[in-house]
């Protein structure tokens, strides 16, 4: 299950810390074993395909959730969205599949290293936590823009809107 | 509060304990004989979370389902009798364990039921008549816990203060988890309408002076419970001489079948409660008016009872009894007294408890430095070694600790010196793991 890769995230975690700004923060917890990840999405440009100009996190945990965090971060920021989301669905197969998968690595590239940890019904929720915390900040993120844009729509549109308004 | 009274019933290194003989006793255990991981034999330091069962009490269950099976307290038919008989002879047998009565043996599903059939009975009191006038709490009054409580001693007690307006208060803990009993005088006072403290810590081990503090809580007018799930199936608890007005406790934690758990309570408060769960059973009139309820411990028993398990859980008293629980307390003391030296020698750990095994039960937990507890708990695991890893349901304390979780080792009549020393081989090994740059897979 401790791939050299996993323990290397995990000594070096890639991307951590939390940054601003960001369009959306949460906090997920595990409430089994304590565990929590406070994470932060931020998207950038406001037009066309929402992308992940960054994500960023402090996580307190197991070697397993924050190497999941490092490895996440490290592959879906740079990425639209959707991109991101099949990446997430991927994963999430992986997780679900008990070692019996044959995981992508075109598509899950570092992550695949987490294949063992599928074995350990005790060890998945570990893995996904920050997966979780990601899609929760994404979607927010996403509400937050749309709200956004309802309300530039109703005030007069775009951007101008906004700055008329306040 | 005075300082340097006697815990009743606190493990103490029983002179004249009897050691037991744990080869013989680990036979009786057909699952210690399985391998786990790797192919090693398998060291369970989980008693804990919930014991392993010997065949006695597998045999009993087995016995009940196979020859006496049928609802108890139902029907006139011959089963139905033998399996009526059969269920009140386990009341009365969990009752001899404690030096209770059998009318004060309240069977429930688990000690966590039995902790919340007190907090709703409480409530419900409110509306339940004039005799049910002295559990009500409302606005006003106090509920007083203490910060190193089990969460199935704490949340019941949060929700019915916020159920009725009363305010939740507690006992903090000392840095070693021993409860701080500084400001006892003034958290118990005369708005204290029922205090609730554990009577051994499921996660430091910590066995506060219960009696004594039950002592200043009557003085107050205050009921006073005890959780004893780490409590009964470890030490001797003679209910007579423990000083409290209930005391809740499961029957898998002490070798016994799960689903069925205890609720002791003194006679004149259960004759006095309003129910908590109602339905069948429990009734003495239904009119579609209104209905009246049996005396009881039958009035707190809704439901066709869970006799297989209650014979299951006799079958376990027999099995302690025969051991002697003062053996029982003086095996694991001693196997606590080597774990807290062989662990205490470990650079990078610490533990979150006692270090000595005076007023201390036999949960070990511990942290260690740069490790989380889930990788030590794997690396052990690997190693075929059953700990606990978390908060162990204890939240609070951990934050109270310092510590975000923990990994337990607990002990029961099962363990041996050898998987101590095999803990703490196995925790080494996991700090060469996580703290060597080179690493292999595990």
């Amino acid at each position: 299950m401790y791939q050299e890769i996993i323990l290397e995230h995990y000594r070096r975690p890639l991307h951590a810390g939390l940054r601003e700004p960001f369009d959306a923060q949460v906090q997920h917890i595990n409430p089994t074993c304590g565990d929590e990840v406070t994470l932060r999405v931020t998207l950038n440009g406001a037009d066309g395909e929402p992308a992940l100009a960054d994500v960023s996190y402090e996580a307190l945990g197991c070697s397993i959730s924050q190497a999941s965090a490092s490895v996440m971060a490290d592959m879906i920021i740079g990425k639209t969205v959707g991109e991101a989301m099949a990446i997430n669905d991927e994963f999430l197969k992986l997780m679900q599949s008990r070692g019996a998968a044959e995981p992508d690595e075109k598509v899950l590239g570092d992550a695949v290293a987490f294949e063992g940890v599928s074995k350990y019904p005790s060890r998945i929720k570990c893995a996904l936590l920050s997966w979780m915390a990601w899609k929760d900040a994404t979607a927010r993120a996403l509400g937050e823009r749309a709200g956004t844009a309802v309300l530039a729509a109703r005030t007069g549109g775009g951007q101008d809107g906004d700055k008329e308004q306040s | 509060m005075t300082s340097g009274g006697v815990a009743i019933g606190a493990v103490s290194a029983a002179a004249g304990a009897v050691p037991l003989d744990v080869d013989a006793v680990r036979r009786d255990f057909p699952i210690l004989g399985r391998a786990v991981r790797g192919g090693n034999r398998l060291i369970y330091l989980d008693s804990g979370a919930t014991s392993q069962k010997p065949r006695q009490v597998l045999d009993a269950e087995r016995h009940f389902y196979t020859t006496r099976n049928a609802a108890a307290h139902r029907g006139a038919h011959l089963l139905g009798e033998e399996a009526t008989d059969a269920y009140e002879s386990a009341r009365a047998r969990v009752a001899s364990f404690l030096h209770a009565s059998p009318g004060e043996i309240v069977f429930t599903k688990s000690a966590t039921e039995a902790v919340n059939l007190v907090a709703y009975a409480m409530s419900n009191a409110a509306t339940a008549g004039p005799q049910a006038g002295r559990f009500a709490v409302g606005p006003g009054d106090e509920v007083l816990i203490s910060e190193a409580e089990h969460h199935a001693n704490l949340v019941p007690w949060q929700q019915l203060c916020e159920r009725t307006g009363a305010t939740l208060r507690w006992f903090g803990v000392q840095p070693d988890g021993r409860l701080d009993l500084s400001n006892a005088d003034e958290l118990i006072n005369s708005r204290t309408k029922l205090v609730a403290v554990t009577h051994q810590s499921n996660v430091t081990g910590v066995v506060p002076p219960v009696a004594e503090i039950a002592a200043a809580a009557h003085a107050q007018g205050a009921l006073v419970v005890a959780d004893g799930a780490q409590s009964v199936p470890h030490q001797p608890v003679d209910v007579t001489r423990l000083g409290v007005d209930f005391l809740v406790f499961s029957g898998h934690k002490m070798l016994g079948p799960s689903g069925i758990g205890v609720l002791w309570a003194r006679r004149e408060l259960l004759e006095a409660m309003p129910p908590f769960i109602t339905g069948g059973s429990m009734i003495e009139v239904v009119r579609m008016e209104g209905s009246t309820f049996l005396p009881p411990p039958e009035r707190f028993e809704a439901g066709v009872p869970a006799a297989a398990q209650a014979v299951g859980l006799a079958a376990a008293c027999d099995y302690l009894d025969s051991l002697g629980m003062p053996n029982v307390a003086a095996h694991e003391e001693a196997l606590t007294a080597h774990a807290l030296e062989a662990l205490s020698g470990i650079s990078g750990l610490r533990i979150l408890g006692p270090l000595d095994t005076d007023h201390r039960g036999g949960a070990v937990s511990f942290v260690v430095d740069g490790i989380h507890p889930h990788d030590v708990g794997q690396v052990l695991d690997e190693l075929g070694i059953a700990v606990r890893t978390g908060h162990h349901c204890a939240w609070p304390l951990h934050r109270a600790l310092g510590a975000q979780a923990s990994t337990r080792a607990t002990f029961y009549v099962y363990n041996t010196h050898d998987e101590v020393d095999a803990l703490a081989d196995g925790i080494r090994q996991a700090q060469r793991f996580f703290g060597s740059e080179s690493v292999g897979a595990a």
